[in-house]
């Protein structure tokens, strides 16, 4: 049941991820980007992960992908016209994705454990929200904090910036 | 195949699972249309009650055409039938130059993540031992919120889709709005969460059951019917409610309660906050190009979402599908049909409190709501995050 799920989501994903490459419409783009992040999230689902699913979906669909296609509504972009294919530009991409595909199947075939599947989780439900709240604040507590504040900062760079222009 | 060995195959787990959730969507899916097109004739009705007109009153049994002396107007109810068929039998006309995919699509959008709300909404406690909650998702809160911040997308992608000048500001404006108040409607259930220590809607509905709902500042502890007739015990019981935890507790929960319900009518485009289709300047705002049923999907979408968040309100701080004195599905199959209905009624009345705050208040004016949005609910609800960690570190036992 669950592993026909990953291949049916696993699909999905890199179908959607191959259309935001193809597809020249930006809005197409931006919604097949959100599609993707959504199976993503449903990938995350199937492995017992809910609550980093269910993040996946909050953060990057519903306010990224959201800002992302605001922004290319509000700038008005025209569908980009196809290109012809450079023949240097294509053989160049062919051969970085052959080099990362057979590195990543040298890696698989390295250790028989990556070939079988993750076993499911000893609980039946598992109360995630509780174990990453606790790795966060006992185990991690110092960097998440520190994160944090990074986080904190890049905000109030962003409006000094764009307040110095006002002036 | 005989009986016996169809009736071995539905109880295996995972076809029990399977069938039960399907008969749950499908019953409650189809309850919650029902209740929709009701507030919908309820919204017509309670705004003529309010500005003191009859409202839709003329449709009805049309006796007369069969023989009868008198037509059979049942108080308008038959609008309920006609405004559906009017608008599906309209013809579904796509302007000229509209992005054609997308303006197929963003209807849909708008009316999926209502209908995928309902999925963790405990609406009743137990029917023949089966749990009234069509999926008891451990992160319950959170998917509702996930599945409510993607209903921008529709909204957006109508105006866009629209080429037209007004839609376009009104999807501009809703996703905007929408975005703000999303934040202040996430943190203000945080308190909540602090409280029950579960983001499971249903563990939350247990808390209150024990505990008495999240708005009220004191609940007697263990009332019963049977108490009533021993004074003695009514004294004890009543006194035994009595908590300072408690009390100081109803603080931060009544502003949590005030900030949800107001983000919600953000969220749902209702007035106050209906700028994105706020007649006077925007013409329609995003569905000004729709007709016919396309139109009906953006308008059942939004009295879906309305029942979604009455649903969510109901069960965080309402005490859910629970009533005092009444027992839960436990006791039989009678009790579990009740506590449906008493989650219904809840909704209901929420519903009719929406409809009642429309027709009573005038609306903002869109820099108002996004001052309101980001320097007023977005500060307090953080606010009272901290206010609710220092009462229960100091009130803890």
């Amino acid at each position: 049941m669950l592993l026909s799920a990953f291949w049916f989501f696993a699909t999905l994903t890199i179908a959607f991820g191959i259309s935001v490459i193809l597809l020249r419409n930006p809005v197409s783009c931006a919604m097949s980007l959100a599609m993707c992040f959504i199976s993503l999230a449903a990938l995350f689902i199937t492995l017992d992960a809910t609550l980093i699913g269910i993040m996946q979906i909050l953060v990057y669909a519903g306010a990224v992908m959201v800002l992302f296609l605001f922004i290319i509504m509000l700038l008005d972009l025209r569908t980009e016209k196809s290109r012809r294919l450079n023949f240097g530009t294509t053989l160049g991409g062919v051969l970085v994705i052959a080099a990362f595909l057979s590195m990543l199947t040298q890696i698989v075939l390295s250790n028989p454990q990556f070939a079988q599947t993750i076993p499911t989780l000893a609980l039946p439900t598992p109360d995630n929200v509780k174990m990453i709240g606790m790795t966060l604040f006992h185990s991690y507590a110092l960097p998440f904090e520190a994160i944090g504040v990074l986080l904190l900062s890049a905000t109030v760079g962003v409006i000094v910036l764009s307040r110095r222009t006002l002036r | 195949m005989d009986i016996a060995t169809i009736l071995h195959f539905l109880t295996i787990p995972w076809v029990f699972l399977l069938w039960t959730s399907f008969l749950k969507s499908f019953i409650f899916l189809n309850l919650t249309i029902i209740v929709v097109s009701v507030t919908v004739f309820a919204e017509r009705k309670v705004s003529a009650f309010i500005q003191d007109r009859s409202g839709p009153n003329r449709v009805g049994i049309p006796l007369t055409l069969f023989g009868g002396k008198k037509d059979s107007f049942f108080w308008g109810l038959g609008q309920m039938v006609a405004d559906p068929i009017k608008l599906l039998t309209k013809e579904n006309f796509v302007p000229a130059g509209v992005n054609k995919f997308y303006f197929w699509l963003a209807p849909k959008l708008v009316m999926i993540p209502p209908i995928l709300i309902l999925a963790v909404l405990p609406f009743g406690s137990t029917l023949f031992g089966v749990s009234m909650t069509i999926s008891e998702l451990n992160v319950g809160v959170l998917y509702i919120f996930a599945i409510s911040s993607l209903s921008v997308y529709g909204i957006t992608l109508a105006g866009w889709a629209s080429n037209s000048k007004f839609p376009f500001i009104g999807g501009i404006r809703s996703s905007s709005q929408m975005i703000s108040y999303e934040l202040a409607l996430g943190l203000s259930v945080v308190p909540v969460f602090m409280i029950c220590g579960s983001l499971n809607l249903n563990e939350i509905v247990d808390w209150q059951i024990k505990n008495g709902w999240l708005v009220s500042p004191y609940w007697p502890k263990g009332f019963e019917l049977s108490t009533l007739i021993h004074p003695s015990e009514l004294v004890h019981t009543l006194i035994a409610g009595l908590s300072i935890q408690r009390f100081a507790l109803w603080i931060p929960l009544l502003i949590s309660f005030i900030i949800f319900l107001v983000a919600i009518f953000a969220e749902t485009n209702r007035l106050p906050f209906d700028l994105p289709e706020a007649e006077q300047e925007l013409v329609g705002g995003y569905h000004t190009e729709y007709a016919s049923m396309n139109f009906a999907l953006f308008f059942l979408g939004e009295y879906a979402a309305m029942f979604a968040g009455s649903g969510a309100i109901v069960s965080l701080f309402l005490g859910g599908w629970s009533c005092p004195l009444i027992p839960d599905g436990s006791h039989g199959w009678f009790w579990g049909l009740v506590n449906i209905g008493v989650f219904f009624v809840k909704v209901s009345l929420m519903l009719l409190f929406m409809i009642w705050v429309r027709w009573t208040l005038p609306r903002f004016r869109y820099d108002q709501l996004m001052k309101l949005g980001w320097l007023g609910f977005f500060p307090i609800a953080l606010a009272n995050i901290f206010l609710t960690a220092l009462i229960l570190a100091f009130t803890h036992r």
